[in-house]
C-alpha cells in the first residue's frame, strides 16, 4: 500500500513537473503574470511530492518490505538500521529517487530564495529546472520504477554488500548527488538568460551562490568518496583516476571554472558568454558522470547497478539536453555584449589564464576517460588510460594554473603593474627555492617532479599568506590595527584566502602521499616483527571477536616508532553471515607526518598470518586542506552580498547582522 | 566616435591576446597527451590471445578472464606471502603471481582484471589486481572475451538477481 502510495505521489511529481515546465515559460514569453505565478506553487508540490515518494520507499525499508523488488534485492532484515536507510540510495532505482528529489529540493529552493529575481526570469529558470526534472522522473517511471513489487515475496533480502556498508554509503552519495543536482540551478539560470539574451552583474550575483552551493556540495561529495576509497582497501587508493572518480572531477574542474568567470561577469561586466557556456558544460559534465556511472560502458572499480539499457536513454537525454542547449547557445550568444576590458596583466587575466587552464585540464581528463571507448569502437583495440598518464599530464597542466593562482591573488582588475610584484614575492620565492631544495636534499636519488610539485606548493601557501598579510598591513600599521583589519575583512575574501590555502595544503600532501608511499610486507608468528621506515611493529596476537553480522579476526599489533611513541593498533578481517565474504578492515594510525595503515589476513596454509604494512605520508594533510577549501566556499557563501537570490535586501540583512 | 573606435582596437587585441594564449595552452595539452598516451595506454588481453600473438616479456598489459577453479594458493617465499592462480577464458589459461594484497572481491570461479607483464618463464607476474566493489563483478572487457569464447553463460550475472 505504502510503496503504490509512492508511485503515485511520483506521478503526480511529474505532473506538476509538466505544468511548471509549460506554463511559467509562455507566461514570460507573454508577460502574463499570473501564468508566470504557476512557478512557484508547482516546484514547491513537485518537491513535496518527490520526497513523498522518496519517504514511502525508505519506509518500505525500514520496515524491510520485500515485496517491492528493489528492497528484495539491496535489503536484509538484520542489516543495521543506518544501512536499511543507506541502502535506499546505495542502488539504481532509489539513486534516482534521490537525484529527483534533490532537482525538486533546488527548484523551490529558488522559489523561496528568489523572489528578489525579475519576474520573467525566475519563470525561466523554474521552467527549465522543471524540463530536467520532467527527464528524469519519465525515466524512473518508464525504465526504473522504485516501487515495482515482486509476484512472488521472498522470505529474506538478498542483503547489501557487505562493501557497502559503511558510513562512507551513507554520506558519500547524497552530497555528490547534491553537487551534481546543484549544478542543474547554474544550467536553468544560464539557459533563462540565453533565453533573455540578457547577462548583467545582477545575473551573475544571483548565479554565484548557487555555483557556489553547488562546488561546496561536489567537493565534500568528492573528498568523503576518496576518504572512502583510501581507507577501504583494494579500492585503488585515495585516487586512482579511475572512470567513476574522473567523472565526479569533471564537473568539479568546470565548476570551479565557473565559479572564477563569475565574479569576473559581476566585477567587470565581460566573459559572458564564457560563463553561460562553462554553466551548460558543468550540468552536462554531471549528467555524463551520471551516465558514466550507471551505464557501465566504461570499466570503473567503483561503478554501482549499471544497465547498458537505461544507459541508453540517459545518453540520449544526454544528447538532447546537451545538443539543444548548445544550438540555443550558438543562437542566442552574439547577444551578450562584453562590457570593461582589461590589460594582459591584470586580475582579469589571471581568471582568464586559470580558466583555461581548468578546461583544458577537464578536457583532458574527459579525454582520457573516454579513450577506451572511443579505441574500442573505431580500431576494435581494447586498452585502458591509467594513472601514469592522467599523473603526468595533469600534474604537468597543474603547475601553470597554480603559478598563475599565485600571481593573481596579488594582481589588481583591470591593470597591474608588475614591478612591483617582483619585489614582493622575492622573500616567498626563495623560501619556496629552499623548500625544493629541501625535499631534494631528503629524497635524493628519487624522482625530480615531486620535488618541482613541493617548491610549487609551498609557494602557493606562503603567496596566500603574503596576500592576505598585505591586505592587513601586517608590520605596516601596528599589530593591534592589523588584527582588527583581519576581523574586518568580508566573509568572501575569507572565503577567497581559505580556499587557496587549503588548496594549497591539500596539494602538499597530495604530492608527499603520492610520491613517497611505502609498502612492506611478512609473514609471520605471533610475537615476531617487522620495520617500516621509522616504524617498528610486533604482532601480540591474532583473537577472534564477534561482530553484530560478522565474525571476525583481530590482530593486536603494537607499533613502536623511532621517536619514541607506541601504540596498539587492531586491524580485523572480517567475514559477513548474510553473504559468505570477506572484508579487510585495516587499522589506520594518523599523523601529520604520515599515516600508518596496518592489514594482518590468514595465509591459509602455515597457520603464520601475513602482515602488510602501507606508509603513506603527509595523507592527513589532504583532508585538511579539503576540508579548509570547503570552510572557503561555506563563508564566501555566508557573505550578505551573495545571500541567495537576494540582493535588493541588503539593508535587511545589515540591520540583522548587528542585531547578532 | 573615436572614443569608440580605440575600445573597439583594444576588444580585437584583447581578443587576439585571448586566442594565441588558448592556443598555446591547448597545443601544449595535445602534445603531452599524445606524448603520455604512448606510454600509458594499457591494452586488454585475454589468455589466448597472450598465446597467439607470443607477447614479449616485461611489456607492460592488462590480462582479464576467469580465476581458474582450484588453482588458488598462497605460498611463503622468504617470509613473503606470494599469490597464485590461473587465469582462463576457456580456451587458454595463463598462471598469474602477485605479491600484493588481494582484493576482497577475488574469489576462484569470478572475473579479475590483473596488470603486469609476462615474465621468461610464461608467468604473469601482475603489479595490481583490480576488483570491482559490486558482488555481479565482471568487467566489460571480461565478458566481451568470454562471449567470444563462447564460454559465457547468462546465468553467470543473473545468478545474483543482477536484471
Amino acid at each position: 500500500m505504502i510503496a503504490e502510495l509512492g508511485h503515485y505521489m511520483l506521478v503526480l511529481a511529474l505532473g506538476l513537473a509538466i505544468l511548471q515546465a509549460i506554463f511559467p515559460m509562455i507566461g514570460a514569453y507573454r508577460q502574463d503574470g499570473r501564468m508566470m505565478m504557476i512557478g512557484q506553487p508547482a516546484a514547491y508540490g513537485q518537491f513535496l511530492f518527490s520526497l513523498a515518494a522518496f519517504a514511502a520507499l525508505t519506509y518500505s525499508y525500514i520496515v524491510s518490505d520485500f515485496s517491492v523488488a528493489v528492497v528484495a534485492r539491496n535489503s536484509h532484515s538484520l542489516k543495521p538500521m543506518l544501512y536499511k536507510i543507506s541502502g535506499v540510495w546505495g542502488n539504481h532505482e532509489g539513486s534516482l529517487l534521490f537525484w529527483v528529489v534533490f532537482l525538486a529540493l533546488f527548484g523551490a529552493l529558488v522559489a523561496y530564495f528568489g523572489r528578489g529575481l525579475p519576474k520573467s526570469l525566475r519563470a525561466r529558470v523554474l521552467s527549465i529546472q522543471a524540463m530536467v526534472g520532467v527527464g528524469f522522473y519519465l525515466f524512473m517511471l518508464i525504465t526504473s520504477n522504485p516501487f515495482e513489487r515482486l509476484p512472488n515475496v521472498p522470505f529474506e533480502g538478498n542483503g547489501l554488500n557487505p562493501l557497502l556498508q559503511d558510513p562512507g554509503l551513507a554520506f558519500h552519495p547524497p552530497f555528490l548527488y547534491l553537487g551534481y543536482v546543484g549544478l542543474s540551478v547554474v544550467f536553468s539560470f544560464a539557459i533563462a538568460a540565453l533565453i533573455e539574451g540578457k547577462v548583467d552583474p545582477a545575473w551573475a550575483r544571483w548565479v554565484r551562490p548557487w555555483t557556489l552551493l553547488a562546488w561546496v556540495f561536489l567537493t565534500i561529495g568528492i573528498v568523503l568518496g576518496s576518504w572512502w576509497a583510501y581507507y577501504e582497501l583494494g579500492w585503488g587508493g585515495w585516487w586512482g583516476w579511475d572512470p567513476v572518480e574522473n567523472a565526479s572531477f569533471m564537473p568539479w574542474l568546470v565548476a570551479t571554472a565557473l565559479l572564477h568567470s563569475a565574479i569576473v561577469v559581476e566585477k567587470r561586466d565581460t566573459l559572458k558568454s564564457w560563463t553561460i557556456l562553462l554553466a551548460i558544460i558543468a550540468f552536462s559534465f554531471s549528467l555524463l558522470g551520471t551516465f558514466i556511472v550507471r551505464s557501465g560502458i566504461i570499466t570503473s572499480v567503483h561503478a554501482f547497478a549499471t544497465d547498458p539499457e537505461r544507459g541508453m536513454f540517459i545518453l540520449l537525454f544526454l544528447a538532447l539536453v546537451i545538443g539543444g542547449s548548445f544550438l540555443l547557445f550558438a543562437l542566442r550568444a552574439d547577444k551578450l555584449r562584453a562590457g570593461g576590458l582589461f590589460a594582459p596583466v591584470s586580475r582579469e587575466s589571471g581568471l582568464v589564464i586559470n580558466n583555461l587552464f581548468l578546461s583544458v585540464a577537464a578536457a583532458v581528463v574527459l579525454y582520457g576517460t573516454l579513450h577506451p571507448l572511443l579505441s574500442d569502437a573505431l580500431f576494435g583495440v581494447k586498452s585502458s588510460v591509467g594513472a601514469p598518464f592522467f599523473n603526468l599530464v595533469f600534474g604537468l597542466l597543474m603547475i601553470p594554473l597554480v603559478l598563475v593562482m599565485g600571481l593573481g591573488v596579488h594582481l589588481k582588475w583591470k591593470r597591474a603593474p608588475l614591478k612591483g610584484l617582483g619585489r614582493k614575492l622575492k622573500a616567498i620565492t626563495a623560501l619556496s627555492l629552499l623548500a625544493g631544495l629541501m625535499t631534494l636534499y631528503v629524497t635524493y636519488g628519487g624522482e625530480i617532479m615531486p620535488v618541482v610539485w613541493m617548491g610549487v606548493g609551498v609557494w602557493l601557501l606562503l603567496s596566500m599568506f603574503q596576500e592576505l598579510g598585505s591586505r592587513i598591513k601586517l608590520f605596516q600599521v601596528p599589530f593591534k590595527n592589523s588584527m582588527s583589519r583581519l576581523m574586518r575583512q568580508p566573509r568572501s575574501s575569507w572565503g577567497m584566502s581559505l580556499g587557496h590555502l587549503g588548496f594549497a595544503v591539500g596539494l602538499i600532501g597530495i604530492v608527499a602521499t603520492s610520491s613517497w608511499n611505502l609498502e612492506q610486507q611478512k609473514v609471520m608468528n605471533i610475537g615476531e616483527s617487522m620495520t617500516i621506515g621509522d616504524y617498528q611493529l610486533t604482532l601480540d596476537d591474532v583473537v577472534a571477536v564477534a561482530g553484530p553480522n560478522y565474525s571476525a579476526v583481530r590482530g593486536i599489533v603494537s607499533v613502536t616508532s623511532t621517536d619514541g611513541n607506541s601504540f596498539i593498533a587492531r586491524p580485523e578481517s572480517r567475514t559477513y553471515i548474510s553473504s559468505p565474504m570477506t572484508t579487510t578492515e585495516g587499522a589506520v594510525e594518523t599523523t601529520m607526518s604520515g599515516d600508518l595503515f596496518i592489514v594482518v589476513g590468514d595465509t591459509q596454509t602455515s597457520g603464520r598470518w601475513a602482515m602488510r604494512v602501507y606508509y603513506k605520508p603527509m595523507q592527513v594533510w589532504l583532508w585538511i586542506g579539503s576540508t579548509i577549501m570547503v570552510l572557503g566556499g561555506i563563508f564566501s557563501l555566508s557573505d550578505r552580498r551573495y545571500r541567495i537570490g537576494s540582493p535588493q535586501g541588503k539593508k535587511k540583512t545589515r540591520s540583522v547582522a548587528h542585531a547578532v | 566616435m573615436t572614443q569608440k573606435g580605440l575600445k573597439a582596437g583594444a576588444r580585437k587585441k584583447r581578443r587576439m591576446y585571448l586566442l594565441l594564449t588558448s592556443l598555446a595552452v591547448l597545443g601544449l595539452a595535445v602534445v603531452l597527451v599524445l606524448s603520455a598516451l604512448e606510454d600509458s595506454i594499457r591494452l586488454f588481453y585475454d589468455p589466448t590471445e597472450i598465446v597467439e600473438k607470443g607477447i614479449k616479456p616485461g611489456q607492460n598489459f592488462r590480462l582479464g578472464g576467469l580465476v581458474a577453479e582450484d588453482s588458488y594458493e598462497a605460498q611463503e617465499i622468504h617470509d613473503i606471502l606470494v599469490n597464485k592462480f590461473d587465469v582462463t577464458d576457456g580456451n587458454e589459461t595463463v598462471s598469474v603471481v602477485y605479491k600484493g594484497l588481494l582484493p576482497d572481491l577475488f574469489r576462484e570461479g569470478q572475473g579479475v582484471v590483473a596488470e603486469g607483464s609476462m615474465n621468461e618463464k610464461g608467468y604473469f607476474l601482475a603489479t595490481e589486481v583490480l576488483a570491482k566493489h559490486d558482488e555481479n563483478y565482471m568487467p566489460k572487457e571480461v565478458i566481451d572475451s568470454l562471449k567470444k569464447r563462447g564460454e559465457w553463460q547468462r546465468t553467470q550475472t543473473d545468478k545474483d538477481g543482477a536484471s
